[in-house]
């Protein structure tokens, strides 16, 4: 009976959290199609769609990045599967928003897309975080990693250049108010230090001595 | 002959996908097919959506005079008027700021007129009122990107500065907002140099288009759109029509802009619209007119070449941005 529930709550857990980021990853888009359904999009709603889609592309790509870390910081094992399906929301949401800015906004009319891309740093950035995810989600499937063995694990390292690129490319199109992209910036650090090969081993040494101390004392409780 | 047959058996267990994973992203094939499904659907679904919310939602106050500019451009809906602005004294986004500023206290007010001037002043609301109001059809060009056409009610700026009489030695009029963190939260956060502070050559100032609004569409001026009185100079980007007005004052110096100060290299102190001028950050060749889908041309000085060109005349529009 114990091993059962036991066996149930292994395969549950990793279900679970799979389909509340399925969830969690498509309620941006449903309440995107709400809203411009019941006429919510507000009084400008292209750049509605552009921020909001731009805002989940980035939330996402940051959680896809935060899977690695975590499990460093507290032995997550069932995390490491949602990095892809986290990084493929995220570029749902990217070509969403580039798709919004070329035609939405731009009507598809390339002098006008490329003076608003080329002249503007942060759009530069934008761009390049795209063309970075391109390759990533092309990779994404099995036979890309089989085929690139090693060479894939470099390759999707890339993933973090894209979400320093997607922070410069905040930080340089708000005005003036720079507290969102200097949070987005500090948690990226933060998540990039924990996968520093020294202090991930620091980590990884600590826990275990904790959770062995632990484990010890609820032994000897009993 | 031997017939090598292909197992998964070559494949070192290390590099199959784990059954967990392929699972994943069947889920997110599924996930992107239910998204796909539902933007087809969507569109099919199109022909039964409701129909748009028209000026039905919140009907305008007052009476207008046209419904159009001079350019025979529609006015901007007043529910868009009235629910988008940019107010960062009460919050960044432009659609809470309506809610965030509707307690805000703008009778009793006043505003004092000094500095360089013979006639030093100080102005209530029932003062300003004094002066001949006047309804003005104005397009509004944020710099933003987006534009609206808005039926002001108002008074030429230059009425009131005849009235307090400036120095022959007063080249520059500035511009400052109500300081009070209590009733505008967004001068608590430490990011801009509040109070707003805004600056006009006197040619300017006293150019007969330029305008202290007291209200729109008829009425008086909501809350958001900078009560009880503001500048509206309409050959500029809007950041110049400083909101909720308090003090001006005739100077010597060049005034600095709040937004000068925040950001000398993006926003200059003349903030002429000009499509020729591209700023760092938004596209100033093009404009999306609030309501509209598609973007129109930005004329030079947003369309009052004819009345305002003269005054720059020989100076390198580039250069003073
Ligand atoms: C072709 C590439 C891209 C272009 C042309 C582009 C363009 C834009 C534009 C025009 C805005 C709105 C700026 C404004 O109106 O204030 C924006 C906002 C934004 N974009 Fe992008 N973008 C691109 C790619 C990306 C990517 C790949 C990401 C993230 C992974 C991203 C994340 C964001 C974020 C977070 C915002 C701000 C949303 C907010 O303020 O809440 N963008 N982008």
């Amino acid at each position: 009976m114990v091993t059962r529930t036991r066996k149930l709550g292994r395969t549950a857990i990793p279900r679970l959290l799979g389909v509340a980021t399925h969830v969690g990853a498509l309620i941006p888009l449903a309440s995107i199609l709400w809203d411009y359904w019941f006429y919510q999009l507000g009084a400008d709603p292209i750049r509605d769609v552009t921020l909001r889609t731009g805002k989940s592309a980035l939330i996402l790509l940051g959680l896809s990045l935060a899977c690695t870390p975590l499990n460093i910081l507290f032995g997550w094992k069932q995390l490491i599967p949602l990095r892809k399906v986290l990084g493929l929301y995220a570029f749902l949401y990217a070509s969403l928003h580039a798709l919004t800015f070329v035609w939405l906004d731009y009507g598809l009319d390339p002098g006008l897309i490329r003076e608003a891309i080329f002249q503007k740093p942060y759009a530069i950035a934008g761009l390049a975080t795209f063309l970075l995810l391109l390759p990533l989600a092309v990779t994404s499937n099995r036979w890309s990693r089989r085929r690139l063995g090693k060479r894939w694990n470099q390759l999707h390292k890339l993933a973090y250049v894209a979400a320093v690129l997607a922070g410069l490319h905040f930080l340089w199109l708000v005005k003036g108010a720079y507290s969102r992209p200097l949070v987005y910036g500090a948690l990226l650090s933060v998540l990039l230090l924990i996968r520093v090969p020294p202090i991930r081993e620091k980590i990884v040494y600590w826990r275990r001595q904790l959770t062995k101390r632990m484990l010890g004392r609820s032994t000897s409780d009993v | 002959m031997l017939v090598k047959k292909r197992t998964g058996i070559e494949i070192p267990s290390s590099e199959i996908t784990p059954k967990h994973l392929y699972l994943s992203r069947r889920k997110f094939l599924k996930g992107a097919a239910v998204g796909a499904a539902t933007l087809a659907g969507s569109a099919v679904l199109a022909s039964c959506r409701p129909s748009a919310p028209g000026s039905e939602v919140e009907t305008p106050p007052g009476e207008v005079g046209a419904t159009t500019d001079e350019l025979d451009d529609s006015l901007t809906e007043y529910r868009h008027v009235i629910g988008y602005n940019n107010f960062y004294e009460f919050a960044l986004d432009k659609e809470s700021v309506a809610a965030k500023a509707a307690n805000f206290v703008t009778s009793p007010w006043q505003v004092t007129v000094g500095g360089l001037v013979n006639n030093p002043k100080t102005y209530d609301l029932d003062d300003l009122g004094k002066f001949d109001q006047e309804e003005r059809i104005y397009r509004l060009r944020c710099v933003e990107g987006w534009s609206m056409v808005i039926p002001w009610i108002g008074f030429p700026l230059s009425a009131l500065l005849a009235d307090v009489e400036p120095r022959s030695n007063a080249k520059y009029v500035r511009f400052e907002t109500l300081y009070d963190p209590e009733q505008m939260p967004g001068q608590r956060s430490r990011g801009y140099s509040w109070p707003y502070v805004e600056g006009l050559r006197l040619d300017e100032a006293v150019h007969d288009l330029t305008l202290l609004a007291t209200g729109l569409y008829g009425e008086g001026l909501p809350p958001q759109n900078g009560a009880p009185v503001r500048l509206v100079v309409p050959w500029k980007y809007g950041f110049k029509n400083i909101k909720s007005i308090v003090k001006i004052d005739l100077v010597e110096e060049m005034p600095i802009s709040l937004w000068m100060q925040a950001s000398p290299r993006e926003y200059g102190f003349y903030a002429n619209v000009n499509p020729e001028v591209p700023h760092p950050r938004w596209s100033q060749a093009t404009e999306r007119r609030i309501g509209e889908s598609a973007r129109r041309d930005t004329p030079i000085f947003n369309g009052y070449a004819d009345q305002v060109a003269a005054l720059y005349e020989g100076m390198d529009l580039q250069v003073n941005f």
